[in-house]
């Protein structure tokens, strides 16, 4: 099954509105051979539009869509030979398991004993060796995402569209379902677009991420650099926890609450800034304890704790009144007693996670 | 045994929901007792009774033996099975134009379908009586246009009662047709077509399976309803086009013979449960109980 040959795809000045309303924004975008992207983003932010657009259920307002070298826009659905797999999987219903995943077998003249190999290959390849002859409505929602998958790609495509297609499944069985899918792709080799607005599970299967929004990418990079270095407040909102203060660069220098502060990037020209503080990156220091270089120090005081298990959650606030949130591990029950209000904190932060952002670009969506 | 506090009490609260959630049928199943199964009883018992009023088998013996009865089935079986199947031309393609329109429009089209049910029928039978005979509206039309010379022979025959007829069913069989059509999550489309179906392969392997149990419920449903029909039949087959309701109106109004006009009920009725058994083995109308074309 494993073909190696995958196509790039090449998405450029793709726009749809729907009425005034832009669904895409002049959208341009390449996708790698071979390479797992996500197109991640709130509702509504254009991501499932752009893949349909890929698929060819939906028809743009004007730009062009490669496959390779080959011009797809105005090709119908049924003659774009890509895989896809459904939100809610759209198994047919009057079908069997293995009727099912034979289907585009079927389409393309693919039958009898050979047919019937393919379709138990793929089936085993999902772990689902043996239940073709069962019905779709006698699948548990983890098999029949299965067997999606197995209907996509048993007709070997070189490009794999998906949409939501874990949205469905509980939690575990979804964090279950990420490892394997990603290591099928990595078996299969196919060019693959992924659409989530879970932002874990674009950050655990992902090569690059574009995170979406108002039907514009605000950012294209990989996993790593979208969480470390977000290119705007959209994308650092969306993704992780932060807290954002309004800073200002003054005559060369940054300061927070009369302290000042080294930056990961080198300071900007003088302006408003917004500061970029994730709660996991803020350390509680013990007491005497010496931060080191590389890294900011700030003083502040408990306002209050929020218990969540593994982590507490403090709220802070710094000498002039600055509200932080800081995420520390909790350290049982010990915890309680340690973290009453008014207790006054020193926190370390990391230079290089000390990050400025434009103020208030894209954000307010 | 150890018992739970308030079992017994709970135990009688659920009993008395059951009563209340069994006793909402009674109406209608005294209704069916007292208006079908009494009298059906009664019909049958009449068929067996001669004229002089002992047991006999005579009504049924002399159905068999006159060929007039046997046509008369065969008419009856004829035009029931032509309207059905002109319905299904007329009633699918428009039960897909209306599943597929947004949901306002469509709200607003079925109104127009369902308009004519609001009329009676002995209206629309005459009107249709008023429009295709020989010097009617389509006839004096068609001559005028120059389309055909002499008036054509539109009605008094079977080609006037099934115009009749279909024109009373259309609304049965688009309605059950078009609520399954619409039930069809169009997601199984776009996966039929991104897997390398194009529309014709897509409608035959998908599409017209999933909206099959429509299709049987509303064909199923014309075909009963034609089987008994009266009014239409008598009206536009002017006495050429005899069914077996008529038959049976002869036999009573006529001849007072309730025995023989009771055989042919009962024969009807026997008829007609093992076409319904029959066709419900074939195509499994059950499906569209489990919902499964919905889901």
């Amino acid at each position: 099954m494993a073909r190696n040959s995958s196509l790039p795809i090449t998405i450029a000045q793709v726009t749809k509105t729907y009425g005034k309303v832009f669904a895409l924004d002049h959208v341009d975008l390449h996708i790698n051979s071979g390479e797992f992207l996500t197109l991640l983003g709130p509702s509504g932010s254009g991501k499932t539009t752009l893949l349909t657009v890929l698929a060819g259920f939906t028809r743009p307002d004007g730009g062009s869509v490669k496959f390779g070298d080959a011009e797809m826009i105005t090709v119908p659905p049924h003659k774009r030979d890509v895989g896809m797999v459904f939100q809610n999987y759209a198994l047919f219903p009057h079908m069997t398991v293995a009727a099912n995943v034979a289907f585009p077998l079927k389409l393309r003249g693919v039958v009898g004993a050979e047919s019937a190999r393919s379709v138990e290959r793929a089936l085993e390849m999902v772990r689902l060796g043996g239940y073709g002859t069962r019905g779709v409505d006698q699948l548990s929602g983890g098999q029949r995402q299965r067997v999606a998958l197995a209907r996509a790609m048993v007709f070997e495509p070189r490009i794999m569209l998906m949409d939501e297609p874990l949205s469905a499944l509980d939690k575990q069985l979804r964090e279950h379902m990420q490892i394997e899918l990603r290591q099928l792709h990595e078996q299969l080799g196919m060019t693959t677009v992924y659409v989530t607005h879970d932002q874990r599970e674009a950050l655990t299967m992902s090569d690059r991420i574009a995170v979406i929004n108002g039907g514009r990418i605000m950012q294209l990079d990989t996993p790593r650099a979208i969480y470390e270095r977000p290119a705007n407040r959209f994308v650092a909102e969306f993704i992780g926890e932060s807290t954002f203060v309004p800073v200002a660069v003054a005559g060369g220098r940054l300061l927070l609450a009369g302290q000042a502060l080294q930056t990961a990037e080198p300071l900007p020209a003088d302006g408003p800034r917004l500061l970029m503080l994730r709660p996991e990156r803020l350390r509680v220091l013990g007491a005497g304890e010496d931060p080191g270089p590389g890294f900011n120090l700030l003083l502040a005081t408990l306002a209050h704790t929020v218990y969540q298990g593994d982590s507490s959650l403090l709220q802070v606030a710094l000498a002039d009144g600055t509200r932080l949130q800081v995420r520390s591990a909790s350290i049982g029950m010990a915890d309680a007693a340690q973290l009453s209000p008014g207790r006054p904190l020193r926190l370390a932060l990391a230079v290089h996670d000390t990050v400025l952002l434009a103020p208030e670009d894209g954000a307010s969506t | 045994m150890n018992a739970l506090p308030n079992a017994a009490a709970l135990q009688r609260s659920a009993r008395w929901e059951r009563l209340g959630l069994a006793s909402l049928i009674t109406p209608a199943l005294l209704l069916i007792v007292v208006t079908m199964l009494l009298p059906v009883c009664w019909l049958f018992y009449l068929s067996v009774l001669s004229d002089a009023g002992a047991f006999s088998l005579e009504h049924y013996q002399r159905m068999w033996e006159q060929p007039s009865y046997g046509r008369t089935f065969v008419t009856t079986f004829k035009v029931s099975v032509l309207t059905t199947g002109i319905c299904i031309l007329l009633g699918y393609p428009l039960a897909y134009f209306l599943s597929e329109l947004p949901k306002r429009a469509a709200n607003l089209c079925m109104v127009a379908v369902l308009l004519p049910l609001w009329t009676s029928l002995l209206v629309r039978t005459y009107a249709w009586l008023v429009l295709l005979q020989r010097r009617g509206l389509i006839n004096s039309w068609g001559i005028e246009l120059g389309l055909w010379d002499e008036p054509l022979a539109l009605v008094h025959n079977l080609a006037g009662t099934l115009v009749g007829m279909v024109h009373v069913m259309l609304p049965f069989l688009v309605l059950p047709l078009y609520s399954a059509m619409r039930a069809i999550d169009r997601n199984y489309l776009r996966a039929a077509a991104n897997l390398g179906a194009g529309p014709l392969r897509s409608f035959w392997l998908v599409f017209f399976p999933l909206a099959l149990p429509g299709l049987t419920t509303g064909a199923l449903i014309v075909f009963i309803l034609c089987l008994g029909f009266y009014v239409t039949p008598a009206v536009l087959g002017g006495g050429k086009v005899v069914m077996v309701s008529s038959r049976i109106a002869n036999d009573i109004e006529i001849f007072f013979n309730w025995g023989a006009a009771s055989a042919l009920g009962v024969v009807l009725l026997l008829l007609t449960a093992l076409l319904i058994f029959g066709a419900m083995r074939l195509t499994r109308v059950g499906a569209l109980l489990s919902d499964k074309a919905a889901s």
